[in-house]
């Protein structure tokens, strides 16, 4: 996201509202009443902020990129812009730096009503041209929901008892069987990645199979999801045994599978590597796969035991699954890891699909790569279903 | 001697009541719905469908296999385990398709004229090798098949004895038997856990989508686009085989690339001496006990790659 290099330093439109001179408050008042913000085009992107301030910024998530860039105050008005290069197809998430005199704040934007929530709040997004939010991420009133029961569970293992919330296909029946799915930071994939709305479309549309995904929640989680030996022991002596005894689940690798996100894959990816054998898929995003060839990491200490992990795991790969989905926004500072794990899954004899997307470290990434994930590594029955 | 109508898809206009009072005026309808598996029961439509001319009998395929399940665990355990070792030989059927039906289009895409010839006999050659791998994996599913019943003989079973003798009753009492389309493979699955095929007799069958695909010898997955994978159809299993020579293509018109002459050439040519038929809305075949006759309007693939079809108002052989 630079600022854009271009003959026409404005949005057209903006361009025609400046066209001849400093705007009336009237005129800005037509202006936004007019248009979506921010500004979009083929390759570039105009945010405005109206107020008065001293200083407005642009605080985005791009790694290698300048985070944040400042507004350029349209002259003899309370109006800022500021306009970008963003390639198609990009989402980035934002917020606005604005300040007056010693006061300082972090904003959404007021003039963009698109939020991606997480577990820390919301921010504003910026869709830039060609991203669509996927239609299937949406409820759709023809696909039958799944039923999500909670449960807690007493681990040994972990010295405590963790939520696990196990999602029920439409329809489930005990006398069939079911691949089984385990889920980490389950209930914030759940709500902001949107997972049970997802299961029930592609479900409901043969892309996946009926099956069970168990959501797991964890306690600390940047202790036990960086490859903690007792983390692997929860899901595979204590977890998955008590599913297999609850639910009626298919007996194979390639029916159970592991899931995570940033610190999740990791526990996703270390956990088959532990119990290697037991899980067949593992879809893998935005995994925090910090390793070193050489020296000291530069990250902060909650990442040590990941690239002890990391590092002995591109040093005696093994075979820890079947098949992996990898997934990686290119405006992350992980690409490096992730674009550098795939080498070594696929030196390692797995079958590996990987992908990458113009987005962030952030929910929504995750949520929009599901579809071709799960569909990748749980092919559902839509070559058996002729209506 | 069986009568067989088969039909695309009922769902939007619907012509399944039109179609039996053609070849039956009035009567009793015995309707097999396992393809729709949880929905098997919801039979509304269909019977507002049919009207006042027929009367409409469920036979309750899935229902009644997952009462006898819940009454016969041994049966259902050793089901599952037959199920697991058909899926094996899926994958690994599925494992070889992908190369071999990968090299068939590598063939005939090569665009080297000065080895045309010898490019063309590759591709006939390589065609051979999918016709027989097809070929195998029928004959492995079918010994599967043939070694489970053998070994479990289900119409043994007391609980199963009873239903098929309920089912076969309650299909003596009908004159037609329809059979909706769905999920091919449990609809496979019902029909042959219950005998359905030897019930039949010379009563119309009149099936559609995914139950006009079981009727016929050969059941032909496919999907040219799916959103995984290559798309190659795969020769999945023997069907009832009702009638010989027909290979059901249903929504042929949304699943394949009808318009790429290559794929359609090979798919032709792959399945041959039958002739792929596309069962979309409206299609109709019909076999007398003799010889097909196909409705106008109704397309077929040929070996060269284009759709026939004969003109409406023409004669239909």
């Amino acid at each position: 996201m630079n600022p854009a290099p271009s003959p026409v330093p404005q949005h057209p439109a903006l361009a025609e509202l400046l066209g001849q001179g400093a705007p009336t408050p009237e005129a800005i008042d037509s202006f936004l009443a007019a248009h979506e913000f921010p500004l979009v085009e083929d390759d570039r992107v105009t945010f405005l902020w109206r107020g008065q301030a001293d200083e407005v910024r642009l605080q985005h998530f791009i790694f290698a990129l300048e985070t944040s860039q400042p507004f350029e105050r349209v002259e003899g008005s309370d109006l800022w812009q500021l306009r970008l290069e963003l390639p198609q197809r990009s989402r980035v998430e934002y917020k606005l730096f604005v300040r007056t005199g010693e006061h300082k704040e972090l904003v959404r934007d007021p003039l963009n009503d698109k939020l991606a929530h997480d577990p820390y709040g919301a921010n504003s997004v910026c869709q830039s041209a060609g991203y669509e939010v996927p239609e299937w991420s949406h409820e759709d009133p023809d696909a039958r929901p799944g039923e999500v029961r909670e449960r807690l569970m007493h681990s040994e293992a972990l010295g405590g008892e963790r939520r696990v919330r196990v999602y029920l296909p439409a329809r489930y029946r005990d006398t069939r069987r079911y691949p089984l799915l385990i889920a980490h930071d389950g209930t914030d994939t759940m709500n902001f990645a949107a997972l049970k709305t997802v299961l029930d479309n592609l479900i409901h549309r043969h892309e996946i199979p009926p099956m069970i995904v168990a959501l797991s929640d964890p306690g600390d989680r940047l202790v036990e999801y960086a490859a903690d030996p007792r983390h692997a022991t929860f899901l595979a002596d204590e977890l998955l045994p008590a599913l297999q005894s609850e639910y009626p689940l298919i007996d194979r690798p390639a029916a159970r599978g592991l899931m995570g996100a940033s610190f999740g894959a990791v526990a996703s990816l270390s956990t088959a590597w532990m119990r290697q054998g037991l899980f067949g898929r593992l879809l893998l995003q935005s995994g925090s796969f910090a390793f070193t060839d050489i020296g000291e990491s530069t990250r902060p200490p909650v990442f040590d035991p990941v690239v002890e992990f990391v590092n002995a795991f591109r040093e005696t790969p093994g075979k820890p699954t079947q098949k992996a989905f990898v997934s990686c926004g290119t405006y992350e500072s992980l690409i490096y890891e992730n674009r550098s794990l795939v080498p070594v899954l696929q030196e390692a004899g797995l079958e590996v699909k990987y992908v990458e997307a113009r987005d962030g470290h952030n929910w929504e990434n995750w949520r929009d790569r599901l579809r071709e994930g799960l569909s990748w590594l749980f092919p559902g029955p839509l070559g058996f279903v002729y209506e | 001697m069986t009568r067989l109508t088969l039909l695309g898809p009922q769902r939007r206009n619907p012509c399944v009541a039109h179609v039996i009072k053609t070849r039956q005026e009035s009567g009793r309808v015995a309707v097999v719905t396992a393809g729709w598996e949880e929905r098997e029961s919801e039979l509304d439509e269909m019977r507002a469908h049919l009207g006042e001319h027929f009367e409409t009998v469920g036979l309750g395929l899935c229902a009644r296999a997952e009462q006898l399940f819940h009454e016969d665990p041994e049966l259902l355990t050793a089901l599952q385990a037959h199920s697991d070792q058909r899926l094996r030989l899926l994958e690994l059927y599925r494992l070889r398709l992908d190369h071999a039906a990968d090299s068939v289009y590598a063939l005939l895409a090569d665009v080297d004229e000065a080895r045309a010839e010898l490019s063309r006999l590759e591709a006939d050659d390589a065609l051979r090798a999918v016709q027989a791998l097809d070929a195998r994996n029928l004959q492995r599913i079918s010994e599967l098949q043939a070694r489970f019943d053998e070994r479990w003989s289900p119409e043994t079973r007391p609980a199963f004895a009873d239903a098929r003798a309920e089912i076969a009753e309650r299909l003596a009492a009908c004159d037609v038997l329809a059979i909706a389309g769905g999920h091919v493979g449990v609809l496979l699955d019902r029909l042959h856990l219950f005998g359905i095929r030897a019930l039949i007799g010379e009563r119309l069958v009149v099936a559609w989508s995914a139950g006009a695909m079981a009727c016929t010898e050969r059941v032909l997955l496919f999907h040219d686009s799916p959103p995984q994978g290559r798309g190659h159809a795969e020769m999945y299993a023997p069907g009832l085989a009702l009638a010989p020579g027909l290979v059901a293509l249903p929504h042929a018109r949304t699943r394949l690339a009808l318009h790429d002459l290559r794929r359609v050439s090979a798919l032709a040519r792959r399945c041959a001496p039958a002739t792929c038929v596309c069962l979309d809305e409206g299609s109709r075949a019909d076999w007398d006990g003799k010889a097909w006759s196909i409705a106008p309007g109704t397309r077929w693939m040929t070996a060269e790659g284009t759709l026939a079809e004969h003109a409406v108002g023409s004669a239909a052989t």
